[in-house]
This record gives C-alpha cells, structure tokens and sequence, in this order.
C-alpha cells in the first residue's frame, strides 16, 4: 500500500491531477466495506469478474447523467447559477457546472445534447460570431476534461448549433468530448448525417447511434463515456463485467458451460453489482447531499446498472474445436447460445434500486482495458479476422447487438475517398441500422486521432506517452498498451472493396 | 439466359456514382485509349497461355486448350494481367444476369444501386438491359458509365430502365479523339444530345491531360451543344494518373493543381454550377 502511494507520488509521467486522483483511488481502496462471498473473490482474483477499477467502497455513481435542459430551464442553485439568457451565458454556465458533475473519472461523462442545448440561444448571432464561441467552448472542454470518456450527444434533428458544432470539430479535430450523432432516417436529413459522417473522416468524430433501434431502452437516453446507453436524468450505479475466456478455458465442455459455470459467475456478479448499488444508495448518502440529486438534475429512480461481458469471440472459438466466430455459423451459433444465457440470467435478476429498467441489470458489451491481451471487445470480430466484405461484417454485428440495451458498437476504419461520397457511407449506416445494428464509429485510415475501443486517443499522444513524458489526457494511458495489444493498427480499412 | 463476360465485380464502391453502389465490370472494349487505366478490359482472353506459367499460386491451368482459372486459389497479384500481351485478363467470367444478381443481392441492403462499367458495357446492351430490369426489381438504381461512342438511341428498350449514364467526354477535337482513342468521336456528340435531351446524363467526365486532352475545348463544346441542359450536370474532371497505363503514357505525370484550377475555371465561367476535381 505504501509503496503504491509513494510510487503515484514520486512519478515523473503523472500531471498534478493525475496524481490527486490516483491517490483518491489508493486511499479508497484500503476499505473493505463490500460483502463478497469466498467464491466471488475468487472469480475476481482469477479475473473472471472485474469491476473495471470502481473503487472498493463507491462514494457517487460510476457513470451521472444530468437532465441539461432542466438545469438551463431552472438554473442551478447550490452553484448561484441562474437560468442563461445568451449565448455567452450559457456556455459559460456549462463550463461551471461540468465541474462539478462527477463520475467514477472523476470528470463528467455525459456533455448533454449540445446542440439542442445551445440551439434556442442562436437567434440573432451570426454564424461566425457562435462558431468562435462555440470553438472556444470546446478548447475549454478538450483543455480541463482530460480524459475522453467524455461524450457529448448531436441530432437525431438538424439544427443550425449541429452544424457549427461539425464544423468546428472538423478543424479541431480533438479527443476530447466524443461527439455521437442520434440518428433517426424519419427525422435526420440525408445532408445532415453525410456532413456528420465526412467529419468523422477527418477527426473521428461523431459516431452514429441508431436512434429508433435504441431510444425505446428508456422513456429519454443519452449516449455517454464509451457509447453507454443510460438514462438521461439518471445514469448507471456500476459497470461490472464478466470476462468470458477466462471462465471458458476452465472446461472443454459447452453444455458445462453454459448450464453450471456460466450461471454460477452471472449470480455472483450480479449479486456483487447489487452490493455496490446498495452501498451507493444506502451508504454513501451521494444521493442526501449532492446538489444534481438534491435540485432534481439526477432522480435516484433513474439509475440503473450495466451488465458488461467482454471477449464473447474468445470463449465461442475455444468450444468450437476449429471454426472461428466471425466466420463460421458452428462458432457463431455457440456465440449466440452463450448470449442467450447472459440475457435470460440479466433478464429474470431482480437488481436493488433499478426501477428506471424494471429492476434489471442491463447488457453492455464492454470495450476492454488497457491489461487484457487477446481478449475482444464485447461481440466484435478480433481485429485482423475482419470478414472479407464489410457487408458480411455488418450483419455478423447486427445478429450480436440485439442482446445488448445499454450499448454495444463497432469501429471502422474507411479510406479517405469515403470524404468525397459521404452518402455512400450513410447508404452502408442506413442498411446496417434496418438490420438492427445499433451503433458504429468511423475513422480515417491516415487519421491522428484514432478510436481506442470506444474512446479516442491521439496517435502522436501516445508517441509521447511511450517516449516517457507526461501527456494531458488520461485515457492516452490507457489508449497506448491498448492500441499495440489490440493490435489496433491492423483494424481493416474499409473502402472500395473487390 | 443472357450472358456477358465479367471481368469483376466491386461490392462496395464509393466511387462510381452518387452513394454505395455494387460495381459491376464487363470485359470488352471498343476503343483503347492511351490513357487507359485498366487496359486488362480490353480484350478477350485467346487462350494463347502466356500467362499460365508465371502464376505464383497455380490458379491459372489450360483445359481443354482454354486458359482456366481457379479464384479459390488466386491471390490477386494480377500478374497473370501484367503479362498478358494482348490487354486482356484470363480471371473473366461468362455470367449470366442471374449469378451477377446472385452477387448483387449479397449487398443489399447496404447499396442504393448498380453501376454498369467495363470495358465498354454498351457493347452489351441486351445483358446490361436485362440486369437493369432485375435490379429495379428489388429496388437498386441502375447507372451506367460509358465511352459513349456506342449509339445509346438504338437501345430504347435499355434507356427505359437507365436513371443515368456517367459519360466520358473523351476529346472534343476529332483529330485528338483519334489520336488518343484511335476511333471517331462523332457518336460520343450525337450521344451526348440524345441523352442531355432524354434527362439520362448523370454525370460527365474528362480525364485532363495536356498535350492529348483538349479539356478546355471539350468544356466549350459540350456547352454549346447541350446549352439547355448542360449547366446543372455535374462535371467532373478527372486528374490523369499513371496508375494502371501502358504504352505511351505509361509514368506520365498528370497536370498539376493550377491547371485542373484552370479548367475549373473555364468550366465555371461557361457556366457549369457543379465541377469537381478528382
């Protein structure tokens, strides 16, 4: 313990914060306040179960979704912040109160629908005029949120404020917020989802969310951190998951698997989840003393909880005696069979203090960590067996993404041709998402900004990072062994394809 | 059922017409170009066997005194098509209009239509008709790209189920078209009112050359020979690159930005509203 804490304090690669938080996490993990039985501290020491670095005794919900617009509706009073009434006001209401939104980064996850935000105060402001503000606004975000598991959220309709923000964004080109464009074909325009993504071909930014294949999740969501699907006006206590290939490479045996191992690790991490959100709910009085719940920005009752997997590709390969997921129908049925079993398990749980999703614990595919090796992200295709044809790919993807509520997505890289006909990228985007695939992410091939797993890093950051200075982003840390691990260079570009 | 020689077919193109489209290549040319990038189009295979012996992965074999070839086994290094001496490629296909459907049907739903390209896929008119007709069955678009020197107003039947025709506008002088085509460009003239006049013109092209493309001259002609249609057709010119070519221009360099900023302008001041540079 001491010399974790005197290694964080004497490191020459950490920033001050950096360091303050790292020590946070140090001091909070000498309690042992979880009630966990033997067997689950053996799943965890096996690192079957991981509860992705949430601290052992959680003091706020990992990820806070505050209702923006009730918050610029009624100001914020423990703040004295009073409702804006221009455009200066409000983006430098925002600034205040992301501040103080917090989150298991300690930064806030969840940036609000900004262009919907900022749309009722263009009237009378010129296009130029907002776009310097709007450009400052963001260096301001990309500057003190150092850490892109940050989300802002665009659409599903086209606004005047979606456009500034794209353009923008396009010459920034930063990590920092991850921008997802909801999108609707009933309700986005052609013009304005092809602007979104021929801007991501420039800097990674936005992803596209399938709107109508996911906005039935809750009565009103927002896209946060890594493309998590949450509530907006409430959030997710935790995200714990379960890591398959680990369980998996304890039998030969699928029917083992899927009848006794499986259920046995599912209930002890869903009875290890629940503990955490009583704990917050009951025990760390985040929801008595902190303003967002005490002004109405967060409802208690609005919070759920994230049921992460991650590896699916791994665990379905080692029953398959040969064929490989992705490919072969033998791989890919057992893939779904081991779905299905997660699925029902989540389904028929009744989880504490979940009444915003029935009293349920819901589906995540989770993106991975920087330490797994030779794990795959959730349901993903390992990169460097991508299909052949993208189309092949896709639908691979569609069948995997039914399973998952609370967010589930795939990464591309395209050509840089795919900047001169957007509308074929959003003819690929309008075929997957009535296949039900529900969330996709494009980059370019030459990109400086390269999607992680869900986040984005800055390749030139992690030259930095590996050549031992200090760099402003955390996730860069966490980007740097997981973009060579991953092997994430190899990714497939995607573009005319033979 | 109608069949036609298919030299490949592209699933995913992002660069044959408005959208995603299936891209689907017919072997067989009318003319040769000098600036040609995919000369392999050309011709048909005879079966001479130059190529079976180089093929680093065996695909290629003669049966029957025919040049066969495996695509299971073929690893596409096209070397097969670099040393073929008589611009053609022995990895053609005999298809019928329901295994090009079969093929097509595997990219649904991700493509809005189908671009019909070769070679010169007019010179196919009745199989590409009668692709058109399945594809707008199941609902794709239909467009073809063409040298234009093949007299669309003969093929009635096939403009009725054509949204469009990207159109090559390879030389206005006749002297220059032959020098670079070694055909007429008459027909490409007549082509170019038949279709401006019947609403059919997608999209035109010139492949911008100095010293063989008269661009500035093929954007003045097609000025004053569609003046009532030609302003919102979108216009593209097209950088010569050596990528593929050879003969003559083989390693030639392409004009340099000032001068496709150059025919730009020209083509802007004639009154075309949608040019862009490629």
């Amino acid at each position: 313990m001491a010399d974790t804490i005197y290694d964080i304090v004497t490191s020459g690669c950490l920033t001050y914060e950096q360091k303050l938080t790292s020590l946070a996490r140090a001091a909070e993990n000498t309690l042992d306040v979880l009630d966990m039985p033997e067997k689950t501290r053996q799943y965890f020491a096996e690192g079957v179960i991981c509860n992705l670095n949430e601290g052992a005794a959680p003091y706020r919900p990992r990820y806070i979704m505050p209702d923006y617009a009730k918050t610029v509706k009624n100001g914020v009073k423990f703040l004295e912040l009073d409702p804006p009434k221009d455009l200066d006001e409000l983006l430098n209401f925002l600034q205040i109160l992301y501040r103080h939104v917090p989150s298991i980064t300690t930064f806030p996850v969840y940036l609000g629908a900004l262009d919907t935000l900022i749309e009722p105060f263009l009237d009378g402001v010129s296009d130029e005029e907002a776009e310097k503000k709007i450009r400052l606004f963001f260096r301001f975000l990309d500057r003190t949120i150092t850490d892109s598991f940050c989300h802002a959220n665009l659409g599903p309709a086209e606004t005047r404020a979606g456009r500034i923000i794209l353009k923008v964004e396009q010459s920034i080109a930063q990590a920092v917020p991850n921008l997802t464009l909801k999108y609707d074909p009933e309700i986005t325009s052609d013009s304005f989802a092809e602007l979104a993504l021929q801007t991501s071909l420039y800097c990674a930014n936005p992803a596209i969310c399938n709107d109508p294949g996911n906005r039935d999740t809750y009565d009103h969501y927002g896209i946060s951190s890594c493309y998590n699907i949450l509530p907006v006006g409430g959030g997710s206590y935790t995200l714990t998951r379960i890591v398959l290939p680990r369980l998996a490479q304890k039998t030969d045996s699928l029917d083992e698997f899927l009848e006794v191992m499986l259920p046995d690790a599912l209930r002890c991490m869903a009875d290890y989840m629940s503990e955490r959100i009583r704990f917050i709910v009951e025990k760390s009085r985040f929801f008595e003393s902190h303003f967002l719940a005490k002004e109405g920005l967060v409802e208690r009752d609005r919070f759920t909880a994230m049921f992460g997997m991650v590896g699916l590709a791994e665990a379905a390969n080692h029953f398959a005696e040969g064929a490989r997921y992705g490919h072969d129908a033998e791989a890919d049925d057992i893939a779904d069979r081991i779905m299905t079993v997660i699925s029902d398990f989540a389904a028929a749980y009744e989880a504490p203090y979940c009444e915003i999703s029935g009293h349920r614990l819901l589906l995540h595919a989770q993106v991975g960590i920087d330490t797994d090796h030779g794990i795959t992200s959730g349901v993903r295709i390992p990169v460097g067996e991508e299909p052949e044809r993208m189309y092949d790919h896709l639908r691979h993807s569609a069948r995997f993404h039914r399973f998952f509520p609370t967010g589930c997505s795939d990464i591309f890289a395209f050509d840089i041709t795919g900047r001169d006909n957007p509308a074929a990228m959003l003819d690929i985007v309008k075929g997957a998402f009535s296949l039900g695939h529900k969330y996709m992410a494009f980059y370019a091939a030459d990109s400086d900004l390269v999607r992680i797993t869900g986040y984005l890093v800055k390749r030139s950051e992690i030259e930095k990072w590996d050549s031992g200075e200090a760099v402003l982003q955390n996730t860069t840390q966490l980007g740097a062994p997981t973009y060579k691990s991953a092997h994430l260079a190899d990714r497939k570009v995607r573009s005319t394809e033979g | 059922m109608t069949c036609a020689p298919v030299n490949r077919i592209i699933p995913l193109s992002v660069v044959d017409g408005p959208g995603n489209r299936t891209a689907v290549f017919l072997q067989g040319c009318n003319i040769a170009c000098a600036y040609c990038h995919n000369p392999e189009t050309q011709h048909s295979c005879i079966s001479c066997g130059e190529c079976v012996g180089g093929c680093p992965s065996g695909a290629l074999g003669i049966v029957d005194g025919k040049v066969s070839w495996d695509s299971a086994r073929c690893i596409m290094c096209d070397r097969c098509i670099k040393t073929c001496p008589r611009n053609a490629s022995p990895k053609v296909k005999q298809m019928s209009v329901e295994e090009v459907m079969d093929e097509i049907r595997r990219n649904v739903p991700f493509i809005r239509g189908i671009t019909v390209s070769g070679g010169e896929c007019m010179l196919h008119a009745g199989f590409v008709e009668e692709l058109f007709r399945a594809a707008r069955a199941e609902g794709l678009g239909t467009l073809i790209d063409s040298n234009g020197t093949v007299d669309f107003s003969r093929h009635p039947g096939l403009m009725s189920v054509t949204d469009g025709v990207m159109l090559d506008v390879k030389s206005w002088d006749e002297d220059a078209f032959r020098r670079l085509t070694g055909a007429s460009g008459a027909m490409v003239k007549r082509n170019l009112r038949y279709l401006a006049e019947t609403g059919r013109i997608e999209e035109l092209r010139i492949v911008c050359l100095d010293g063989e493309v008269d661009a500035e001259a093929v954007i003045r002609g097609i000025a004053e020979t569609i003046p009532g249609h030609f302003r919102d057709i979108p216009l593209k010119l097209i950088r010569f690159r050596p990528h593929g070519v050879r003969g003559r221009l083989e390693g030639h360099a392409g004009p340099d930005d000032g001068t496709m900023e150059r025919y730009r302008e020209t083509a802007i001041q004639n009154g075309f509203n949608k040019v862009i540079i490629r």
